[in-house]
């Protein structure tokens, strides 16, 4: 397959960094919780590159859900948290959604 | 007339997975949602291809400063206040009408970020980390490049240790141009080595 033909991959200059905010949370997470010493880089290298080759056919496009998947396994590794503990988290965070009226920050 | 059932917010799948992780860490004390906010600014901000492209410049117009790079690339580069939070060691590939070098991390996605910010899409797809390796012709072609005969191909592979800085070959009649103008001419692609000036 060469480059081009991958739908979305753009070979030229002037990407921006992140295309959507949660890609830059998830990103700064990574550098903040590795500055304070919670995992080396080499370590969080080799758990990204695991979760990235569980899915060959990416073209770039689903990176950063890798990323953020990477992050949530090393941080259970860590024993900082736990997958029940992110599913509850993320739905309550839907529910807040929902009862909250549009145009107003999503709280807890 | 408003529709009632969507007169309310919502989040996208990942939006509130993330959101998920950032507040479970910030109640355990692991995170501050302040520095991410630091972080991001940095990242989105104040590094960039700008940065590696001044040190480029500076090796062309600076033989000490080039012969420093090619013998030391982390304190060179680190000497222009461009420092890296994950430690790693800078090398510095300087291209030659020999020899053309070309940055790849088959790993995963290691990338200069101090020099150049956070890597593009392509960088970081499967097609690219694997057909740079093996095909490395191919995938410059793919950029619209094409390497005169006698010039090889080197890929270097980087890791969370080693990050790679290609250095492009200064382009002809640009004798008259200073740092600033130069740096200007230094494109991201051509600093990974899927561009010639």
């Amino acid at each position: 397959m060469s480059l081009p033909d991958l739908p979305g991959l753009n070979l030229n200059e002037g990407e921006p960094a992140f295309a959507e905010p949660w890609q830059a949370q998830a990103f700064a997470m990574t550098v903040a919780l590795h500055e304070q010493g919670n995992f080396g880089w080499d370590e969080w290298a080799a758990t990204l590159s695991a979760q990235l080759d569980t899915d060959p056919t990416d073209d770039g496009s689903r990176y950063w859900t890798h990323w953020l998947a990477a992050l949530e396994a090393l941080m259970e590794a860590k024993g900082a948290t736990d997958a029940a503990a992110i599913a509850a988290r993320e739905k309550a965070w839907h529910d807040a959604a929902a009862r909250t009226p549009h145009g107003e920050p999503i709280v807890l | 007339m408003s529709d009632h059932d969507h007169d309310h917010s919502h989040l996208s799948k990942m939006d509130a997975r993330v959101r998920a992780l950032e507040s479970l860490l910030t109640e355990k004390g692991y995170i501050e949602p302040a520095a991410l906010d630091r972080i991001i600014e940095t990242y989105e901000h104040r590094i960039g291809p700008q940065n590696g492209a001044r040190v480029v410049a500076k090796a062309w117009t600076d033989p000490h400063f080039a012969k420093w790079l090619e013998e030391d690339a982390t304190a060179a580069i680190h000497s222009l206040g461009y420092t890296s939070r994950q430690g790693e060691h800078m090398v510095a590939l300087f291209n030659t009408p020999a020899t053309h070098h070309m940055v790849v991390c088959t790993l995963c996605s290691c990338y200069p970020w101090s020099v150049l910010g956070l890597p593009p899409t392509w960088y970081k797809s499967p097609p690219y980390r694997a057909r740079a390796v093996s095909d490395p012709r191919g995938v410059l072609a793919d950029f619209g490049i094409t390497l005169p005969d006698g010039t090889s191909v080197e890929v270097h592979d980087s890791t969370a240790e080693i990050r790679y800085l290609v250095i492009p070959m200064r382009p002809d009649g640009t004798d008259d141009l200073d740092e600033n103008a130069l740096a200007a001419l230094v494109s991201r692609n051509a600093m990974i080595g899927t561009a010639l000036l």
